[in-house]
């Protein structure tokens, strides 16, 4: 096994999934198939070949230090699951 | 003797000077209404995509160059992955593998001597939003007008052994920020932010300790007096036999200690990754090239010149350099007046008591240096006395007065004319001749008391030097 039932609990514990123990142990049999198909990958010889980050050829993409408002607190505020007009108002978290 | 060392390591938060944010182009202004600086990119809505802004780039690597760091002409952004309200993403971006700056150091001075701390790294990430919570009601309030504000986080080696070192080298950091002009430094209001990672181990051993993460240090007497705690307290469980744990402790600043915020069982766990919305931050050196013909004089080079130049002391080269602001200032009175230790006095005594007291910097001071050079001027000129001077100063400091008006308003013109002097130190000779007998016949000691007679009789304004002078011709 390449994953662990105990290590999908874990990830998904840390994503706030809430998982059956029947889902955890398909996932892990899921999720399993895919990293053996990966270590498939790894048997190529990459050592010469640098890590690519993007498939995107583009470099250094950046915009000037200018100050623009493009929206109001009233359309930002209109996804908020609940609010008084000032902030996004969510459960008691401390 | 302590048979432990300790071992600091310490994280800086510097939040840049910068517009607008660092993927957005809302802007980072202090103070605004909650939500007012906010768009979808940094509320986190779905879909949007960031675009780096230049000009934290550029200060970031000016930090890097400022402590000789190298500089890394490819870097990258990644996803630092946690959930809390402030955080709309989900995840924080910053950079992990790859940051912009790497390998620099800074240099301190302690009453142990000159030290060289290293610099792991530095990285540009954003910052988070502000949540208040409500008891009352049971909610959290969120504010995301911070949320994507630019930061770099200043990651230091583990390089210092007591909390004097930690707080020279985070007094360094800060002053070559406000040097470069690219963060204000200020730490009540979180623009410099520090968490120091603390440990001991037995002297000789060269494995760390476990260590314990301190936070909420938001001024230089809070970090030394957190880690002085922390180091007790650790030594104290490691020789009662008991466990250090590696755990994230809040230091409360009412009772002087520290105490545990989270265990090492909720110990985050951030799955870094690459950020795919971002694509890699290759530098040109023509840029960098720039960037370093900008770099200002830094701090430790000004001291070095304040010696030898002004011939400053060592202590008033290194207090009248720590603060640009207060370097500028000196230079511009010392242009005015060409008496660089005398001024140097001035602004190490009163100026600086007075702006400790209110907490301002010396860029804020209504006394222009221009005034502050006269009034050092006319005290030198035996113009005023030095008490007068120093009696005016704080109606200076809170009005901005000009000096030599408020002098004359005030009559406090010293007298300095010899032959109205003369005239003085003959009446109060002649309203006392039991103590100018006494004086001839041996007991000198007498001079004081003439000179104080005389004082009063000017109302204070009569020049001591003069008064001294005339007095002893005629006492001869």
């Amino acid at each position: 096994m390449k994953i662990s039932p105990e290590e999908v609990a874990k990830v998904a514990r840390l994503a706030r999934l809430d998982l059956t123990p029947e889902k955890i142990d398909q996932y892990a049999g899921q999720l399993d198939g895919i990293l053996g198909y990966m270590d498939k990958l790894s048997e190529l010889d990459t050592s010469s070949v640098e890590p690519m980050y993007t498939p995107v050829d583009q470099i250094s993409v950046m915009r000037d230090d200018v100050v623009r408002k493009d929206f109001t607190r009233e359309e930002i505020l209109r996804n908020a699951p609940e609010t008084d007009g000032a902030f996004f108002i969510v459960p008691r978290i401390v | 003797m302590t048979r432990y060392e300790t071992v600091i390591g310490l994280e800086v938060h510097a939040q840049l000077k910068t517009r607008s944010k660092i993927f957005c182009s809302c802007s980072t202004q202090f103070g605004a209404d909650p939500n007012e600086n906010v768009c979808p990119v940094c509320s986190g809505m779905p879909g949007v995509l960031p675009v780096l802004n230049r000009k934290v780039v550029e200060y970031a690597a000016k930090m890097g160059l400022a402590i000789d760091c190298r500089i890394n002409r490819t870097s990258i952004f990644a996803r630092k992955n946690y959930f809390y309200p402030d955080l709309p993403k989900g995840y924080q971006t910053s950079q992990f593998e790859q940051p912009i700056c790497e390998h620099g150091h800074v240099d301190i001075v302690t009453a142990k001597g000159p030290k060289r701390v290293g610099v792991t790294r530095i990285h540009m990430e954003e910052d988070a939003g502000k949540s208040i919570h409500s008891a009352h009601d049971n909610a959290s309030y969120v504010d995301l007008n911070r949320s994507c504000v630019p930061l770099i986080e200043i990651v230091s080696e583990p390089d210092m052994r007591n909390a004097e070192e930690a707080v020279a080298y985070l007094k360094a950091i800060r002053s070559i920020l406000v040097y470069l002009d690219i963060c204000d430094g200020n730490m009540e209001e979180g623009s410099f932010r520090c968490d120091a990672n603390v440990s001991v181990r037995p002297f000789g051993q060269e494995a760390f300790g476990t260590r314990a993460e301190l936070k909420n240090l938001n001024s230089f007497k809070h970090v030394q007096k957190a880690i002085d705690f922390e180091v007790e307290r650790q030594i104290d469980l490691v020789e009662d036999g008991e466990q250090v744990v590696q755990e994230t402790r809040l230091f409360d600043a009412n009772k002087g200690t520290t105490h545990s915020m989270r265990g090492k069982e909720e110990a985050h766990d951030y799955r870094y990754f690459p950020c795919p919305d971002l694509v890699p931050l290759v530098l040109q050196e023509s840029w960098l090239d720039q960037w370093r013909s900008e770099l200002p004089e830094l701090p430790k080079a000004r001291e070095q010149r304040f010696l030898s130049q002004y011939g400053l002391s060592s202590d008033a080269a290194e207090v009248l350099t720590s603060e640009r602001d207060m370097a500028e200032y000196f230079e511009a009175a010392v242009a005015a007046f060409a008496e660089p230790k005398k001024i140097a006095n001035w602004l190490m005594t009163d100026i600086l008591r007075e702006l400790n007291q209110t907490g301002g910097r010396a860029g804020d001071l209504l006394l222009t240096p221009q005034n502050l050079a006269t009034l050092v001027r006319m005290v030198e000129e035996g113009a005023i006395s030095a008490k007068s001077a120093k009696d005016i100063l704080p109606e200076l400091l809170l009005t901005g007065a000009d000096p030599e008006e408020l002098v004359k308003a005030k009559g406090l013109v010293q007298i300095s004319d010899t032959s109205a002097l003369a005239a003085d130190i003959d009446a109060v000779l002649a309203e006392n001749p039991k103590e100018l007998a006494d004086y001839r016949a041996g007991k000198t000691k007498l001079m004081g008391f003439f000179v104080g007679q005389i004082m009063r009789r000017t109302k204070g304004q009569a020049n001591p030097a003069v008064v001294n002078q005339l007095l002893a011709e005629k006492l001869k």
